[in-house]
């Protein structure tokens, strides 16, 4: 089967005066529905690798396949238009947008999208706070919540669009114990039950303890020695 | 509403103060544009109908613009022999077939035309002697072509139609020689007639010029006074719209031969003058609307630096470069139309408060209303410059957020 998404020799070297070196020769698949945590130190270049997974940003050598299709030819607009549809987004800090309440931030994907119609997304949004167990939260706005309840609500808006693929990027690094706690089940529950693959980049070694697989990186590089 | 937009209305509604300070910026810009422009309108257009009413639209003269040629220089205009002292036919003056012409004048549409002819006279009253105008007038059609009726203080045109020996004449002149209502002048030609007249009229126009130097008699009593029975010299022309002038007298001036001189024409310098002043006005006005959109290009930028993160994840999200610029130029727009409406209802405002005020400009006798004129063509100027002048100041903020690189953004964060 194909893998979901792959990477092959990917390389991301910054450009400037002394070039930097972010990613070096990374090779991967991540297989459908599986949950994976990427490891290292902090600034092994987890981070960018799982940019440039999530084609946020572009490989300055090797490629990456998203359902077996080279994405290295897209333009921007495809790219866009393929994170818009295919991948959701969570990061360490909930980045939701302060002036919305938490239905109108899950809603966003959707309107973007122009799909479904305004009432179907209405109905979906609460849904899935609903299954996050925010119901009593979508009409307030992101200041009135907690840290938890924020992250919840973001993990909510990147399942907006049904993407096949979420990337999560330190979601718990801001999270205390019990709420991390939370949010771990909810990723783990994705990958088990709706069959979403979830890549996500963690210091937190009980998160990648309830990972499928661990991917470890050091100084850009896959280093399958390297412990925590 | 589209998600652009409304986001846009959120950023802006967030930031009440700023947004609101832009906005008096640019409410204020329009406001001072429709109040300065109304009244530079209204005064140049006062000063056009001053001038527009006290001289004719058209004046058909016995001259042509151009001299004539000897019949010799037609016939070989490039002759090797030279006939001296070749004077120009002598010409009796005045316009030859007025009748017929005056009549195909009257066929074209939306003009009123009166025969004249114009003349110089001696008037003497009581040892006192002074050379004046003498138009030689049919009552009934100058009224139709001048507003010399209106400014009649005493008597009526019509009067000279009732008494053939009859001579209207200016407050001034009436003055200068201590004449009254039925007083009796002699008026001398240059060929030496001598006519026995009476003042059955004084008109008052205000140009002191006029007043003194201009008189009115019956045409015919006129041509025999001059001698020179049945000719006249000048036909006066009012059209119903004073701008066709230019064209009307082109016109007439090619079917009737001689020259036919519209008002634009004869005051050619003055609308320059008039066209220069808007220029310099308009710029003026427009630089306060360029000032405004100061505020609003300070206002975005301010929030695209604040929204970073938004747009870096609104970018991660899906959502295209446009899509982000769109936005931020919505709140351009946004604040540009708002900024209008109320701009142009401030405006309206004050122009109706300048209207009130009077004046009394030192040696008038009369209170003067300033003139503000009301066209609607100065709220839309108004308008789209304001909008205009925000859309180009939300332009270079919102091309900045359309680059914004959410991986930088993102990493700065992590």
């Amino acid at each position: 089967m194909t893998p979901i998404l792959a990477a092959e020799r990917l390389g991301r070297i910054l450009p400037g005066e002394v070039p930097v070196t972010l990613v070096e020769d990374v090779s991967l698949e991540v297989g459908r529905g599986e949950f994976v945590a990427i490891m290292g130190p902090s600034g092994s270049g987890k981070s960018s690798l799982l940019y440039l997974l999530g084609l946020l940003d572009r490989p300055t050598s090797g490629r990456v396949l998203l359902d077996g299709r080279d994405t290295s030819g897209y333009g921007e607009d495809e790219l866009a238009a393929t994170r818009l549809r295919q991948l959701g987004f969570v990061f360490q800090f909930h980045f939701l947008l302060a002036e919305f309440t938490s239905l109108d931030n899950v809603l966003l994907p959707m309107r973007r999208l122009g799909a479904p119609g305004e009432d179907a997304a209405r109905r979906r949004a609460e849904d899935l706070l609903d299954q996050l167990g925010l119901r009593e939260h979508a009409r307030k706005y992101p200041h009135q919540l907690s840290g938890g309840q924020r992250q919840r609500v973001a993990i909510a808006r990147a399942l907006a669009n049904d993407p096949p693929i979420i990337l999560a990027d330190e979601p718990t690094g801001n999270l205390d114990s019990v709420s991390s706690a939370t949010v771990r089940q909810i990723l783990h529950d994705l990958s088990r039950e709706t069959g979403k693959t979830v890549i996500a980049v963690t210091h937190d070694l009980t998160f990648a303890g309830a990972a499928d697989r661990k991917i470890s990186i050091v100084d850009g590089r896959i280093d399958p020695h390297w412990q925590a | 509403m589209p998600l652009q937009l409304a986001i846009a209305v959120t950023h802006l509604v967030s930031r009440k103060r700023q947004t609101l300070v832009s906005l008096t910026g640019i409410v204020l810009g329009v406001a001072f544009f429709l109040a300065v422009s109304s009244l530079m309108r209204g005064s140049e257009r006062d000063f056009i109908k001053r001038l527009v009413d006290n001289s004719p639209h058209i004046t058909v003269s016995d001259e042509y613009r151009h001299p004539r040629l000897q019949p010799a220089n037609e016939l070989w205009p490039e002759g090797a022999v030279e006939l001296r002292r070749v004077k120009p036919l002598t010409e009796v003056r005045g316009i030859r077939g007025h009748a017929e012409k005056l009549a195909f004048i009257e066929t074209l549409p939306g003009l009123r035309a009166a025969p004249v002819l114009v003349g110089s006279v001696v008037l003497t009253f009581a040892g006192r002697i002074e050379g004046v105008t003498l138009n030689g007038i049919i009552p009934a059609k100058m009224k139709g072509v001048s507003t010399i009726d209106e400014k009649l203080v005493e008597g009526s045109l019509d009067a000279l139609a009732a008494n053939p020996n009859g001579i209207v004449i200016g407050a001034g002149l009436a003055k200068k020689f201590g004449l009254t209502m039925g007083s009796v002048v002699n008026a001398a030609s240059p060929g030496g007639e001598v006519r026995t007249l009476k003042v059955v009229g004084i008109f008052r126009t205000g140009n002191a010029g006029y007043d003194e130097n201009q008189t009115f008699a019956l045409l015919k009593r006129v041509q025999g006074l001059l001698d020179r029975p049945d000719r006249v010299n000048r036909f006066v022309l009012q059209l119903d719209d004073p701008y066709a002038a230019r064209e009307v007298a082109a016109t007439i001036e090619q079917r009737v031969g001689y020259k036919s001189v519209s008002w634009l024409e004869a005051t050619e310098d003055l609308m320059n003058v008039l066209l220069v002043r808007n220029l310099i006005m308009y710029s003026v006005v427009s630089a306060i609307l360029v000032v405004a959109s100061f505020g609003i290009y300070n206002t975005i930028s301010t929030i695209v630096m604040e929204k970073t993160r938004d747009i870096a994840i609104l970018k991660s999200m899906g959502f295209h470069a446009r899509d982000v610029r769109r936005i931020f130029l919505a709140e351009g727009v946004i604040l540009g139309l708002i900024g209008s409406v109320l701009g142009v209802a401030l405006g309206i405002g004050l122009m109706a408060l300048l209207g009130r005020v009077e004046l009394k400009p030192p040696g008038a006798t009369d209170l003067v209303r300033l003139p503000i004129y009301w066209g609607w063509e100065q709220y839309l100027l108004g308008a789209t410059f304001a909008l205009i002048s925000a859309v180009g100041a939300a332009y270079l903020p919102a091309r900045k957020a359309g680059r914004v690189h959410p991986v930088e953004i993102l990493r700065g964060m992590g």
